[in-house]
């Protein structure tokens, strides 16, 4: 762990510059990723990736230049790059960050478990192996696939004020998934993928439950293909934490940022129906709606303790009863609006500038069991595990689909229907909720594919929630 | 001195066939980029910076057995050898942990490809004074991205491919005070600023309808027009699977009822995937020579894409396609309404220039959703009322542009990716606008 920094440090205190900041982020990432596809192993693919961005900060005008190059000249290189830039720019540049502070700590952060040995690739592939063959012999399973994705991130930042701030993180990332079809239509049935993934070692497997799914998942996809359609009128819609992750991910999470607020990302990943002035002020949801960017949760995606611009992390309430209290903006923007924000500030690699982001986004648990929630619905929906979503550019309408639904009538669990989709008006919707699940319903998930930013960006995002019920929303099944 | 990409590239490739034992095969890929980027907010510069990267991606195959391995190259050739020598290790080791691989299909033939395409970019400076003349006053957000791009494959069957282009893309939009905004984009590899003001100057023109009282629409049915832009959407939605053979095979694409002959789109629709031409490189991340093939023609489903992989899976024939199975260069034929004549045609209904965020509500069925974003009008009897805010849609493709497809223009636009997800893409569409006769708003 950490073999670059001695190296790192020395190049680093070596560089010249005439900027009055300048900053290295140097990151080195490794992928295996592992598939087997209806009892075929896919040939198993490795990544080995290693660059710093060096940022500079001249007469208040900040440019960066990212390069694999980590040799002396190298660095010293990219740094004069950044510096020419920077002055290149300067009178054209919309921030002047004269008197923005710069970060000065130093310390280690470490993913649990991150020296902990993962079993070796042959075992890794006979576990997918073993669930990819517990899939029944049926001809409508017509497609499956177990995978499991590792990475393993090491990134270091060292500035000219002295902060060195280094992380050692593993993600890994498990997945099950069946498709059925009768030649008309299909219905895939999944478990983790785009869904899941944590911080640690194997036991993220296992509490996947990826080990002896096979057999469920698959029988579940059957069931789809055999199911009706899912009604279309206004029902109580109950989530489950793996379509509330999308839920607060894209109506929550994407709104809150910052930067879009400030206007960087209208022209790609789009603006947010929140205004600045509505921190502190705005009713966003219902009194039972409590949202905190935490990064404790130690397996959670994005537990940290500093982002990339070097700012300390810690659990914040966004929302709290309902209130909107603080935007997902790191320092920058924080220095921008005059907001009070988090340690949001995140890159997706070496060659990728910090901007707000994503990182855990959670719901605080509630006080009904599942038992509970289901016993207060008359007519309703359960929905679970997300695959269609679509919202505005400014977060608002959205239509979100689900590939498992089951009818809820007079407190009861009822009969499974397929395409379950559902839309609204995030302004609204939250709102809507009516019942927020307990500690026993609360799941901590997460994506490694939230996608922003001009260069674009995809990085990994925490969200951990409770089981939560909306009150009255339109729900609608598909044409099959 | 630094030795070239395609020099760097070249090195390495010594470097692993001096390396490779009895019975190894291997094929290489390298992808390199130096890149600009300058973000704008407000016509005013929000962050800047340059990327310089290269990779290369070994892939090697012993005894029916292969695996896969990518890792940055750093510029310095003794250590990029060293990455070589370490990935050429870790592969070594892993092949015998494998089980043979019954889909293994390598294509052996020795191609030769050489594109060079290497025009002058403008400096930075220019780009910056040239928005700072022309738009200063405007709330112009985008991005200015541009340098060369390098992308080498090669095979120790003698292939060798070599793709080295300067390109830029200038992808911008300009809002109005009341927030409704015109998306605009000037790319390709030779940069000519009276053009880059021509782009301006109708997005511009735009801008002034965005001023006009809005129209509010309530869900429904409407006739609408799709610019190309708008119709890149639908189109990147088909890309998606839409045509892989592998998920045509499996339930997975939301073609598949096309495929089977069990529906079929307007005989107006032949879609292509027409490689040669466009800024791809002319082979395909597999290693093979990409074709250019018929994939829609008149409504009815032809030729899918198929892989190395998913030709030895499906008993199919290989034909060129990547590994993912997806269009990179997706052609839909023209139709004859012109360009002068779409808001007269229209009458009364919906102008979209763009979609946004879509996703399908159901596949099988080919029914996506989505929303407008940027620069949609209402317009009635031929004329612009207003701009209208943003709507979702929710509909099947053989409704779209199915037997609701009423024309398509006969002007059609090249639309070059703007996506720089890990590096800058060198995708691209060739795009008609379509004139439908009901699209199903929801929300």
């Amino acid at each position: 762990m950490f073999d670059s920094s001695a190296l790192l440090r020395q190049r680093f205190a070596a560089l010249r510059s005439t900027a009055e900041v300048f900053s290295l982020r140097h990151v080195k990432q490794s992928y295996q990723g592992l598939a087997v596809r209806r009892n075929v192993a896919q040939p198993p693919f490795f990544n080995q990736d290693e660059g710093a961005m060096l940022t500079v900060r001249i007469n208040g005008v900040e440019a960066y230049a990212a390069t694999a190059d980590l040799s002396q000249s190298g660095l010293q290189r990219a740094l004069e790059q950044a510096e020419a830039l920077a002055r290149q720019i300067a009178r054209h540049s919309l921030l002047d960050l004269s008197t923005q502070a710069v970060p000065s700590e130093r310390h280690d952060h470490v993913s649990p478990n991150f020296i902990q040995p993962l079993p070796n690739l042959a075992d890794c592939l006979g576990l997918l192996a073993a669930e990819s063959a517990s899939v029944p012999t049926d001809n409508r399973l017509v497609d499956w696939q177990a995978s499991l994705g590792i990475s393993e991130v090491e990134q270091t930042y060292l500035n000219s004020a002295g902060a060195e701030l280094r992380h050692a993180q593993r993600f890994l990332f498990p997945g099950m998934g069946v498709t059925a079809s009768d030649g008309q239509d299909s219905q895939s049935r999944s478990l983790g993928r785009d869904n899941f993934g944590q911080q640690g070692g194997f036991e993220i497997i296992e509490r996947c439950g990826l080990i002896g799914a096979a057999t469920q998942v698959a029988d579940q996809a059957l069931q789809l293909l055999l199911a009706p359609n899912t009604p279309s009128g206004k029902r109580d819609l109950l989530l489950m934490p793996d379509q509330m992750m999308l839920q607060i991910h894209e109506s929550i999470g994407h709104p809150l940022e910052m930067d879009r607020i400030l206007g960087d990302e209208r022209n790609y990943a789009g603006t947010s129906f929140v205004k600045a002035s509505d921190f502190g002020q705005l009713q966003y949801g219902s009194n039972l709606l409590n949202v905190t960017f935490d990064p404790t949760i130690a397996e959670e995606l994005a537990s940290y303790s500093h982002d990339d611009d070097g700012t300390a992390a810690s659990k914040q309430f966004l929302i709290r009863q309902g209130r909107l209290l603080r935007p997902l903006g790191g320092a920058l923007s924080q220095f921008r609006s005059g907001l009070d924000g988090v340690a949001n500030s995140r890159a997706c690699s070496w060659n990728r500038a910090p901007i707000d982001r994503m990182a855990n986004l959670n719901i605080e648990p509630g006080e009904q069991s599942l038992a509970q929630l289901i016993g207060g619905i008359e007519q309703g929906i359960l929905m679970r595990t997300n695959r269609s979503w679509s919202i505005d550019d400014a977060r608002n309408k959205f239509q979100f689909g689900c590939e498992w639904g089951q009818l809820i009538e007079d407190g009861q669990l009822k009969g499974v229907v397929k395409n379950p989709n559902y839309r609204g008006i995030s302004a609204q919707f939250w709102r809507d909720l009516s019942a927020v699940g307990d500690r026993s319903t609360f799941e901590v998930l997460g994506t490694p594919n939230c996608g922003k930013g001009e260069p674009n960006q995809v990085v990994r995002v925490g969200h951990a929630s409770p089981a939560c019920v909306f009150s009255q929303i339109d729900v609608f099944g598909g044409d099959a | 001195m630094r030795a070239t990409p395609q020099e760097q590239f070249q090195q390495l490739l010594q470097t692993l066939r001096a390396a490779l034992r009895d019975g190894e095969q291997f094929t290489l890929g390298f992808s390199a980029e130096q890149s600009q980027f300058i973000r704008f907010n407000h016509a005013k510069v929000r962050q800047a910076g340059v990327v310089s990267q290269a990779s290369a991606q070994l892939r090697l195959v012993d005894n029916g057995r292969q695996a896969e391995q990518q890792f940055t190259l750093c510029g310095d050739a003794e250590l990029d050898q060293q990455r070589l020598h370490d990935a050429l290790k870790q592969l070594r080791q892993t092949l015998p942990l494998l089980a043979v691989d019954p889909y293994l299909s390598l294509d052996d033939s020795a191609w030769q490809s050489h594109s060079l395409q290497q025009q002058a970019l403008p400096d930075p400076a220019e780009v910056l004074a040239l928005v700072e003349r022309e738009a200063a006053e405007l709330d112009l957000v985008g991005i200015y991205a541009a340098g060369p791009i390098c992308r080498g494959f090669a095979s120790s069957f003698g292939a060798f491919g070599w793709h080295e282009a300067v390109s830029f893309n200038f992808d911008w939009s300009l809002f109005h005070a009341n927030g409704e905004a015109v998306k605009a984009n000037y790319a390709g590899q030779s940069w000519d600023a009276a053009a880059f003001v021509e782009r301006l100057r109708l997005a511009r023109e735009q801008l002034a309808y965005l001023g006009l009282p809005g129209v509010l629409l309530k869900p429904g049915s409407y006739r609408a027009y799709l610019a190309p832009a708008a119709m890149d959407e639908i189109a990147g939605m088909l890309c998606w699977g839409g045509f892989s053979a592998q998920a045509l095979a499996t339930g997975n694409s939301a073609l598949q009822r096309l495929y089977s002959g069990d529906a079929q789109l307007s005989p107006l629709v032949s879609i292509s995937e027409q490689v040669s031409g466009s800024l791809s490189p002319a082979f395909s991340d597999e290693g093979s020579q990409r074709q250019d093939l018929q994939l829609i023609a008149e409504g009815r489903g032809l030729q899918r894409l198929v892989s190395a992989r998913s030709a030895a899976e499906f008993k199919l024939a290989a034909n060129g396609a990547d590994s993912y199975e997806s269009p990179c260069a997706l052609s839909l034929a023209p139709g004859e309404l012109a360009t002068a004549d779409i808001l007269q045609r229209l009458g009364t209904g919906l102008y979209i220039s763009n979609l946004w965020y879509l996703n399908y509500s159901d596949l099988p069925a080919a029914r996506m959703t989505g929303l407008t974003r940027f620069a949609t009008f209402w317009v009635k009897n031929g004329e612009i009322q207003g701009p209208v805010s943003t709507m979702r849609f929710d509909d099947t493709l053989y409704n779209l542009l199915g037997q609701q497809l009423e024309a398509l223009t006969a002007e059609r636009e090249l639309i070059l990716s703007t996506s720089t997800y890990g590096q800058r893409q060198t995708g691209s569409s060739h795009l008609p606008g379509a004139l439908v006769k009901a699209m199903t708003l929801t929300l």
